[in-house]
């Protein structure tokens, strides 16, 4: 099997798709989470302050999500198969508050009227939290795995999604991208608006942490399998640690007003959060419930050796590339946000 | 409703939604690219006043593109799994493809282009249009390669057997470059240009019915009416030659575009016309031989008919087919006689003169819209029965974890959403249009934002 320093190219793939989903998560995550403190904001100039705090950005932050779709796609097809179908209901949840999320951003402040901006408000924040929510389901699904056939297809039931893991884990998704959210928008206002969103953060903060406790536990006692590799190599446990210390890093900041590095350390909580999910589903994607032989990894999932070589060329070019871009627009558009005639 | 038929209704209903935007993105970008590179040349302020009103517009046509495009990638894995297994290897590196190389590179630069005006220099401001421009016309690339691998696959081989089957990839470029490939993406770029040129120039068409925004508007139609008989005129040749690539790859979709059954005689072409498939006849008016002179250029050589192929190997909307692509066919040279008409009469200085003539640039808007709309229901619906053309049928390509329950929710969802959605695209385009471009105040491009925080942060409350 060809390598590249020594790992596999399925492995390989694995890493780059989680690069690029932990990518897409600390991005798109903070202006979900900008989006879930929206209506605590009650002001008019407020809500555009902070919607236009995150207006030329989140466009750029959602093709992480379509190329993480595409490079999962493209290296894992037997998993963007069985996964994709088998939560038909989220998925297409998800696409419903994408859409609605993407017009309210557009569509909110091109009329005066109260009962319009209201009413998109409302449904620019409640899309945000959802959606913010459904990946943790998401997650919480695929870390619990499903009853799958031998073919690799899902054998249960539609609504099988709704389990109280999954729920918890969307819920501490939720409070994590809050958190991140409104250490990103202390970094955009000022005066009274930043005032109203520390105090939120502050609340975020605490939810997070109370829930984090929470999924670890839960985890630990009721999902055995999850916990296998690290009971097996206890050097692993660097990495939950790791999580432990840069959680414990962002009250600390936050409460110093160093919130650019509390923002870095809430963006390397939810990396370090991904790891760990990594590390505890390594070499499998997916865990068959009902028969552990039928288990989704990356092995038998991968798309053909040739297949994936030609995609980390792609990588290898095209990163450096969209990190390029992606730096040139926060530049662009760094500091605290300023309204022009071109604003929402 | 069984699953397929709601899946194929899903997926048939979302893309064309989807594809209402994208190709205005591509048309709107090229004129963007010309209004704000004559700008930067000449200096002339109303150069500046278009691009900044069309940027408004590009804004709302993108916006919808993204959030409906994102659909599409997921309806592969959700409604259509059997296929993302079969074809992964091959078509997911293409989609992989576009998110990195294009994808990132237009939707990256948006927001310079929408929200950096003031905060970047008039050239990084310019180079932003074109990296949207270049993103957005890259994008279609991979896109439309994707497809025309799924109409005529090459650098491929098929992996094991039954239920195991897989399409992996041995080459590479044999697979970017597949026979249809560079000559239907031609045929959507252009496609793309037509529908951005004629939404200019109907906008500046009304503008000068209704006396307002007179000297841009003449600009602007001069300018859009250039680019849209240009690209009227060379998409007939990239139309030709997509018509002999499927005849020589495709030929059952040939047929059923003419309704041609027999295979031993000479195939007619057709005006106009209605087919009945069970007495495999078509009504209407016909060139005769025509289709047997455009394949073989000989008017009496017989062509390939219906006949020729299996029953379950034959299109089945016979009559869909045949209506849209002549529908696409008939307004392609409409556009050409309107442009052509157009360019003679501002060739003798009466380009604004005729009032009927700037309405029917005003209704002209959708023609681009529908051909493009009927061009891909021709190509997809003559595709039929495959999924990949002769490798894997549609009825075979389904998700099996899914029941028809959730499409038929999942696709009262997509109606009710698109319909709202496209009642609001409508309504914000048409209050752009009455607003129209900022005559007034021409605003210098040095930063120079009012610092509204500061002004809200010394009000009380919140």
């Amino acid at each position: 099997m060809a390598t590249f320093l020594g790992i596999d190219y399925p492995t390989l793939w694995f890493l780059v798709v989680g690069a690029v989903f932990s990518g897409y998560a600390i991005l798109d995550g903070f202006d979900l989470g900008a989006g879930a403190l929206h209506l605590f904001f009650k002001k008019d100039e407020s809500r555009r302050i902070a919607l236009n705090a995150v207006g030329p950005v989140w466009d750029g932050n959602e093709v992480w999500l379509v190329i993480g779709g595409g490079t999962l796609f493209a290296g894992f097809p037997v998993l963007y198969a069985t996964l994709f179908s088998a939560m038909y209901i989220p998925f297409m949840l998800f696409l419903l508050f994408i859409i609605l999320r993407a017009i309210s951003i557009e569509f909110r402040s091109k009329e005066p009227m109260r009962w319009w901006r209201r009413g998109w408000d409302f449904i620019y924040s409640f899309s945000s939290i959802l959606l913010a929510f459904l990946l943790g389901v998401v997650l919480g699904n695929v870390l619990l795995g499903f009853p799958l056939d031998e073919q690799y297809e899902f054998i249960g039931s539609g609504w099988q999604f709704l389990n109280p893991y999954a729920l918890l884990t969307g819920l501490t998704t939720l409070a994590l991208m809050t958190m991140h959210g409104g250490i990103y928008l202390c970094l955009k206002t000022e005066g009274r608006l930043f005032d109203k969103v520390e105090r939120l953060l502050k609340r975020a903060i605490i939810a997070f942490v109370i829930l984090f406790a929470l999924v670890s536990i839960y985890t630990l006692i009721y999902i055995p399998h999850l916990s296998d590799d690290f009971r097996s190599n206890p050097v692993l446990f660097v990495i939950p640690a790791l999580a432990l210390l840069s959680i414990a890093n962002i009250p600390r900041l936050v409460n110093k007003q160093r919130f650019k590095a509390a923002f870095i350390f809430s963006a390397l909580t939810i990396s370090f959060s991904l790891v760990l999910a990594a590390i505890e589903l390594y070499p499998t994607l997916l865990f068959a419930t009902n028969d552990l032989q039928n288990s989704i990894d990356v092995y038998n999932a991968a798309a053909s050796e040739k297949s994936l070589g030609i995609m980390l060329v792609f990588v290898v070019i095209g990163v450096p590339l969209v990190l390029a871009y992606t730096y040139i627009v926060y530049r662009t558009f760094w500091g605290k946000v300023k309204m022009d005639e071109t604003s929402y | 409703m069984d699953v397929e038929i709601l899946s194929r209704i899903q997926f048939a209903f979302t893309i064309s939604f989807h594809y209402i935007y994208p190709p205005l993105s591509i048309g709107l970008g090229l004129l963007l690219v010309v209004f704000e590179g004559l700008y930067l040349k000449t200096g002339n302020k109303e150069y500046e006043q278009l691009t900044r009103f069309w940027i408004k517009i590009f804004a709302l046509t993108f916006g919808i593109g993204v959030a409906t495009g994102i659909v599409m990638e997921f309806e592969f894995g959700t409604n259509w799994a059997t296929y993302s297994r079969y074809v992964g290897d091959v078509f997911g590196s293409a989609l992989a493809a576009e998110g990195i190389f294009a994808f990132a590179l237009e939707s990256g630069f948006l927001g310079i282009l929408l929200f950096g005006w003031n905060r970047v220099t008039p050239l990084v401001h310019f180079l932003s249009t074109i990296g949207v421009f270049l993103g957005s016309m890259f994008s279609a690339v991979w896109i439309v390669v994707a497809n025309s691998w799924m109409q005529t696959p090459a650098g491929f081989h098929i992996v094991g057997e039954g239920m195991t089957a897989r399409a992996e990839i041995i080459d590479f470029w044999a697979m970017v470059f597949n026979p249809s490939s560079v000559d239907r993406i031609l045929h959507v770029w252009i496609g793309a240009f037509l529908a951005g040129a004629f939404l200019v120039l109907s906008v500046h068409a009304w503008y000068l019915l209704k006396n307002r925004h007179v000297e841009i508007s003449k600009k602007a139609v001069r300018i859009s009416l250039v680019v849209a008989t240009i690209f009227s005129l060379s998409q007939l040749l990239t139309g030709h030659r997509s018509a002999e690539i499927v005849a020589e790859h495709q030929p059952a979709k040939l047929a059923a575009m003419e309704g041609h059954f027999d295979s031993l005689a000479a195939a007619d072409m057709y005006l106009l016309g209605w087919v009945n498939k069970e007495d495999q006849k078509v009504t209407g008016i016909s060139v005769p031989g025509g289709l047997s002179f455009l394949t073989h250029f000989d008017f009496k050589a017989p062509v390939k008919g219906l006949e020729a192929f299996p029953e379950d190997e034959r299109p089945g909307a016979v009559n869909a087919v045949f209506q849209f692509y002549h529908i696409m066919i008939s307004i392609g040279m409409l556009l050409i006689g309107l442009t052509l008409f157009g360019c003679w009469q501002w060739y003798r200085g009466r380009l604004f003169d005729q009032k009927w003539l700037l309405w029917a640039f005003v209704f002209s808007v959708l023609l681009p819209q529908i051909a493009n709309q009927a061009g891909w229901f021709a190509a997809e619906m003559g595709r039929q029965p495959w999924v990949v053309y002769g490798l894997l049928k549609t009825s075979d390509a389904l998700s099996k974890a899914v029941q028809a329950e959730q499409v038929l929710f999942s696709l009262i969802m997509f109606a009710i959403v698109y319909i709202l959605l496209f009642a609001l695209f409508i309504y914000l385009l048409n209050k752009k249009i009455k607003h129209g471009p900022d005559g007034g105040k021409m605003v210098d491009h040095r930063p120079r934002q009012e610092d509204m925080s500061k002004l809200i942060s010394n009000q009380k409350n919140d």
